[in-house]
């Protein structure tokens, strides 16, 4: 087995911003944002969702960015390595494990739901099969059967078709993976993040020139359409809901990607002259452009106009995906064409975010352990193939997707994004960061974010956490004041626990543990790999 | 489509379309190269090949 430590860099500055960009674009932008924004208002929601970017979301990008490249000039490139470089404690490389478990667990489910996509494009491009006419309870059936929501263990027993799209998308990315960070990922986003803004440009033309497609149905057209999603209702009012600013922080900070383990591994391919500052806000705004220029002009107008505001009110990410917009599009004119272009914009949206997803695993294994890249790629690829299997066979009410994505996808990340801001404000201390920060700079931070990073960024996430766990943890009620347990509490721990619910969050703590004493072993040679550097360094003293 | 709905409209994607122009025009355009220090040939990791 080689130990020797494998030296990768970006090669181009465009191609770590797209990476970056394509890592934090996904399904969320084009499906999530949008029904949120209309759920509550577009007024009040844009106010508390630009607070959020100001405040969270650029803020902890900066902050992960330049701790990111800091480390990785000290030869660390894995978030356990990452931690183990900036907190000089034999304790600190398991901070970092969160920073491998995030993206490896998260890429398990989200791997499945890419596969949904790549079907969905396929379907609309080269069969009939989404012709469903105009009833939406048609699609939500097909959705239900294509993903095997039925039952448990029925895509596998049955081989349903999405099994095939799975195993597909999941050698593409494994293949991408391999080829290394600039032969593989910068290469393949550096194409797939100018395609996916040209395809939704497309698409966005189609939608804004749909005018009245109904005549009968004269209430439903464009202008109405834009005015559901833009109209800003009572703001003044609608600020004083801490359900609002609790969508708005959360729809920020899942979107940018920030404390999910792959900004900080990205920027420790960077060397210590390349900008961070420019970079990290040219790969947030670059989000942003998506979620608000195109997901906030396609989705929610489109599906007004065919379907009016009964047709979108309260539906949730998938059933806006799956169930309702391929319904608008085969009643669109030349909807076969632009359905399966704005599924396959978010087949690539999903693959540059599955991709990004796989690098902090891979870093890890190959630091920490001395792997080759080969070895490294079939380990991870066997591993996450066990949890994706296990979320594919209890795909009955997508329940094992849904509690991994709400443990690990949700809650762990806001306790790697607190540790990340705090680090950089507290530990390492912000006059520090911020020369760390400007580093090679092309533009200068404003000297207000000293503040905001060091004070407000941490309060801000801290306060959405408390409210994020109020809500969907203790199932608060803040007209009653009661207090009513969510399912992902009570499938657990209630008088009815769902074993499904159980097994994934077992699933979770076996690949913590199995994690945690890796990086035991890959702390002795770290250590190793130090005192090594050490003696050298005073043999070649005079 | 209320005045307001206008306004929220137009601030809200001016506002993300200014903010993607100026960085990426900074970045395409700015003082440091956006292709340096290697090309995407030049990068050979050796980290696929066998052990």
């Amino acid at each position: 087995m080689a130990n020797a430590i494998v030296k990768e860099a970006w090669s181009s500055r465009i191609g770590v911003i797209f990476a970056v960009a394509g890592s934090a674009v996904g399904l969320g932008n084009f499906l999530r944002f949008p029904g949120l924004a209309a759920k509550y208002g577009s007024g009040a929601f844009m106010i508390a969702y630009f607070t959020s970017l100001l405040v969270l979301g650029i803020s902890i990008c900066w902050a992960e960015w330049t701790l990111g490249r800091y480390a990785g000039q000290k030869g660390f490139h894995s978030s356990p390595g990452i931690f183990h470089a900036l907190i000089r404690h034999p304790m600190g490389k398991f901070i970092g494990v969160l920073g491998v478990i995030i993206p490896v667990v998260i890429y398990m489910y989200y791997v499945y739901i890419e596969a949904w996509v790549a079907g969905y494009a396929y379907y609309f491009l080269f069969t009939d099969k989404l012709s469903l006419g105009g009833d939406v309870s048609a699609y939500k059936e097909f959705w239900a059967t294509y993903i095997g929501a039925h039952e448990n263990g029925f895509l596998l027993s049955k081989g349903g078709q999405v099994i095939w799209f799975l195993l597909t998308v999941f050698v593409v990315n494994f293949f991408i993976i391999f080829r290394g960070l600039a032969k593989g990922i910068e290469f393949f986003s550096r194409w797939a993040m100018p395609a996916l803004i040209l395809l939704a440009l497309v698409v966005l033309g189609r939608v804004l020139t749909l005018d009245t497609p109904n005549p009968a149905l004269p209430e439903r057209n464009l202008i109405n359409g834009l005015g559901f999603m833009w109209n800003p209702g009572h703001v003044g009012e609608q600020l004083l809901n801490p359900e609002l600013w609790l969508a708005a922080a959360g729809q920020i900070f899942f979107s940018l990607s920030v404390g999910f383990g792959v900004i900080i591994t990205y920027a420790s391919y960077l060397t210590e002259k390349d900008d961070v500052v420019l970079s990290g806000l040219t790969a947030s705004s670059a989000n942003e452009f998506c979620e608000v220029a195109l997901g906030g002009m396609i989705t929610v107008p489109a599906a007004f106009v065919f379907l009016g505001s009964a047709g979108i009110a309260g539906q949730g990410t998938f059933a806006l995906g799956f169930q309702v917009l391929p319904l608008v599009f085969s009643q669109m004119p030349v909807g076969w064409l632009f359905g399966g272009m704005f599924f396959f914009l978010l087949f690539l949206a999903a693959i540059t975010s599955s991709l990004s997803m796989l690098q902090p695993g891979i870093a890890f294994l190959e630091e920490g352990l001395g792997l080759t890249r080969k070895l490294a790629v079939a380990l991870l690829g066997m591993l996450t193939a066990i949890g994706c299997l296990f979320v594919v066979y209890f795909s009955k009410d997508i329940k094992a997707l849904d509690t991994i994505d709400f443990w690990v996808g949700t809650v762990c990340i806001f306790v790697m994004a607190t540790v990340i801001i705090v680090y950089f404000g507290w530990v390492m201390g912000i006059e520090r960061g911020w020369r760390e920060a400007h580093k090679g700079a092309e533009i200068r931070i404003p000297e207000v974010f000293k503040y905001i990073m060091r004070y407000l960024s941490p309060l801000y996430l801290l306060t959405i956490f408390a409210l994020f766990v109020l809500f969907n943890v203790f199932g608060w009620n803040p007209q009653t004041g009661g207090f009513t347990p969510t399912s992902y509490v009570s499938d657990l721990v209630g008088e009815h626990p769902n074993d499904v619910a159980r097994m994934s969050v077992a699933l979770i703590g076996v690949i913590i543990a199995f994690f945690v004493i890796l990086i035991a072993q890959a702390g002795k040679r770290w250590d190793g790999r130090i005192a090594d550097e050490a003696t050298q360094e005073k043999g070649e003293l005079p | 489509m209320s005045l307001g709905g206008w306004i929220t409209m137009i601030l809200s994607v001016g506002f993300v379309v200014t903010l993607f122009g100026w960085s990426m025009s900074k970045v395409l355009f700015g003082k440091e190269p956006t292709e340096k220090l290697h090309s995407l040939d030049s990068i050979d990791t050796h980290d696929t090949e066998g052990d």
